[in-house]
């Protein structure tokens, strides 16, 4: 993995809310099959950086190319990009009016244009991979908050995407549920995919990435290995930072 | 089959009960009679009203306007006939009205300046002209102009009216939609028409229903106004019918108490329909 090419390369981006400067002259990028973890305190950019990678957002200066093409508003590229780009968000943002094996399939069927059966057939592999088979057939709103967000999972893998983005994926579950969606998300890293997950569970940090970034007030802060990262952090914004949500 | 009697036994202290007076305000009794008082009272005041005005009630001749048997057989009267002209007429405005009121809330949204600003132009003029003078415009200018009768007049000036009214329902029931949903759709690489065709509309229909039976029961109310340029439905029919017979109480009356009619049931069957769309976010 460390010889790979990048397969996402941010070179001094910037991005404005209005006045708001929300990301700092962003340098970085992501190798095929790394995985990043991206942590920082609340409105540091770092849900700003992930959602710029599949046009969520749109950049203002600089160069973001992902896969080898250049993300900005009016691209032609820009839909096939998202095929390549799976995102898992904090609210999960099932389709409450399909059922979990119609939220899996709708995107194939009608983006990738999959014929519906080979659809479903994939949807069924990748349930068993999240381990929810039995929960095919019901709606999103029957099944707890754990469950929906490895269906959110799943929906992504369906799409067969290359990338896969995680936004706090576990900050709006209750706490007995938060392993059940790590465990799915450690075996995905097993697997060789390419992830940038913003979350503060450092536990499932260490266990994964490949690269820690610390991201403040818009700028990255700190790139290290984790090993470095969690021991012996450069920047003392960073290591407060740690101290305080590793304190307990 | 029978119900278990209840064996439990509450062991906390009772909680104090509701005055006696506003109970007995509250019961259903209360209301029926209550209600029927009010009713009676106003229905007795028409009717020692009219007597004394010396109005010949003529109610036993309403019924061979909805239908007779005559020696052809069963036929059906002109109010009926004319109930099927309304609901015709107001359902081919409604079709119209829907589609015009989705293209113009989808221009609204389209965050294309142009788009947004005929749309809210368009929204705006017909919004602040009254429905009659609406009607006068389609008929008298606009007929003429472009060759259309009055019958297809009146069915372009109700579905403009209401397709004002209908596209704001349309925007509403959109905007109510979860911008997460927005963002899922975005983000498996669905365009923004599939986005609006396979996520964001089937949503926005359960916000939509109730305005939209409102909608429904206000243009076959709205329908009526073009009796004044002689379209053929319920209420010229009415009209006719008292310039023949001079019963403009029973008519006028019995007119009401059909539209009330098919109002009623637009409504009780909309309900049905709102408890299949309803969904739990």
């Amino acid at each position: 993995m460390p010889d790979n090419a990048p397969i996402i390369t941010f070179d001094h981006v910037d991005k404005f809310y209005g006045d708001f400067h929300a990301l700092k002259d962003i340098s970085i990028s992501v190798r095929e099959g790394e995985r990043m973890v991206v942590c920082g305190p609340s409105g540091s950019g770092k849900s700003t950086l992930i959602r710029c990678i599949n046009g969520l957002e749109f950049h203002n200066s600089g160069v973001l190319t992902v896969d080898g093409v250049e993300v900005f508003e009016d691209s032609k590229h820009i839909y096939r990009l998202r095929q390549e780009v799976g995102m898992v968000f904090q609210q999960f943002n099932l389709f409450p009016h399909l059922t979990v094996l119609e939220n899996l399939t709708i995107g194939p069927i009608k983006v990738r244009k999959v014929s519906p059966s080979e659809a479903e057939r994939t949807a069924r592999k990748y349930l068993e991979r999240v381990r929810i088979p039995e929960q095919a057939d019901k709606y999103p709103s029957a099944l707890s908050g754990g469950q929906q967000q490895r269906v959110a999972i799943a929906r992504s893998l369906c799409m067969e995407s290359r990338i896969m983005l995680f936004d706090e994926p576990t900050s709006a579950l209750d706490p007995e549920m938060i392993n059940e969606v790590l465990d799915v998300m450690v075996e995905l890293a097993d697997t060789g995919m390419t992830m940038v997950v913003v979350t503060h569970e450092m536990g499932f940090a260490r266990k994964v990435a490949d690269t820690m970034v610390f991201m403040d007030a818009g700028e990255i802060v700190e790139t290290a290995p984790p090993e470095v990262f969690f021991t012996n952090p450069a920047s003392a914004r960073c290591r407060a930072f740690l101290d305080q949500i590793l304190d307990h | 089959m029978s119900i278990a009697e209840p064996t439990y036994t509450p062991k906390g202290r009772a909680l104090p009960q509701r005055q006696p007076i506003a109970k007995a305000i509250d019961s259903v009794t209360f209301s029926i009679i209550a209600y029927a008082f009010i009713v009676g009272g106003i229905v007795w005041l028409a009717y020692s009203g009219a007597q004394a005005m010396g109005y010949n009630w003529q109610w036993y001749r309403i019924p061979q306007y909805f239908y007779s048997f005559t020696e052809d057989g069963f036929q059906w009267g002109e109010i009926s006939v004319g109930l099927v002209k309304t609901l015709t007429l107001s359902s081919i405005a409604f079709a119209l009205a829907v589609a015009m009121g989705l293209i113009v809330a989808l221009l609204r949204l389209s965050g294309l300046v142009v788009c947004t600003a005929v749309s809210v132009g368009f929204l705006e003029l017909i919004r602040n002209i009254p429905l009659l003078v609406l009607l006068y415009l389609f008929y008298y200018v606009l007929g003429p102009i472009f060759g259309f009768d009055r019958y297809w007049a009146s069915i372009l000036c109700l579905a403009v009216f209401h397709s004002v009214l209908i596209s704001e329902i349309f925007r509403a029931g959109i905007n109510a939609v979860a911008k997460g949903q927005w963002e899922a759709a975005t983000s498996i690489g669905m365009s923004k028409g599939q986005a609006y065709r396979y996520i964001i509309l089937p949503q926005s229909i359960r916000f939509m229903l109730p305005p939209m039976t409102g909608e429904v029961v206000h243009m076959v109310k709205s329908s009526a106004i073009v009796s004044v340029i002689a379209v053929a439905e319920l209420t010229t029919i009415g009209r006719n019918i008292i310039s023949e017979t001079y019963m403009s109480f029973e008519i006028w009356f019995t007119i009401a108490a059909v539209y009330m009619a098919v109002t009623l049931i637009l409504s009780v069957g909309v309900s049905f329909v709102e408890k299949r769309y309803a969904v739990d976010t």
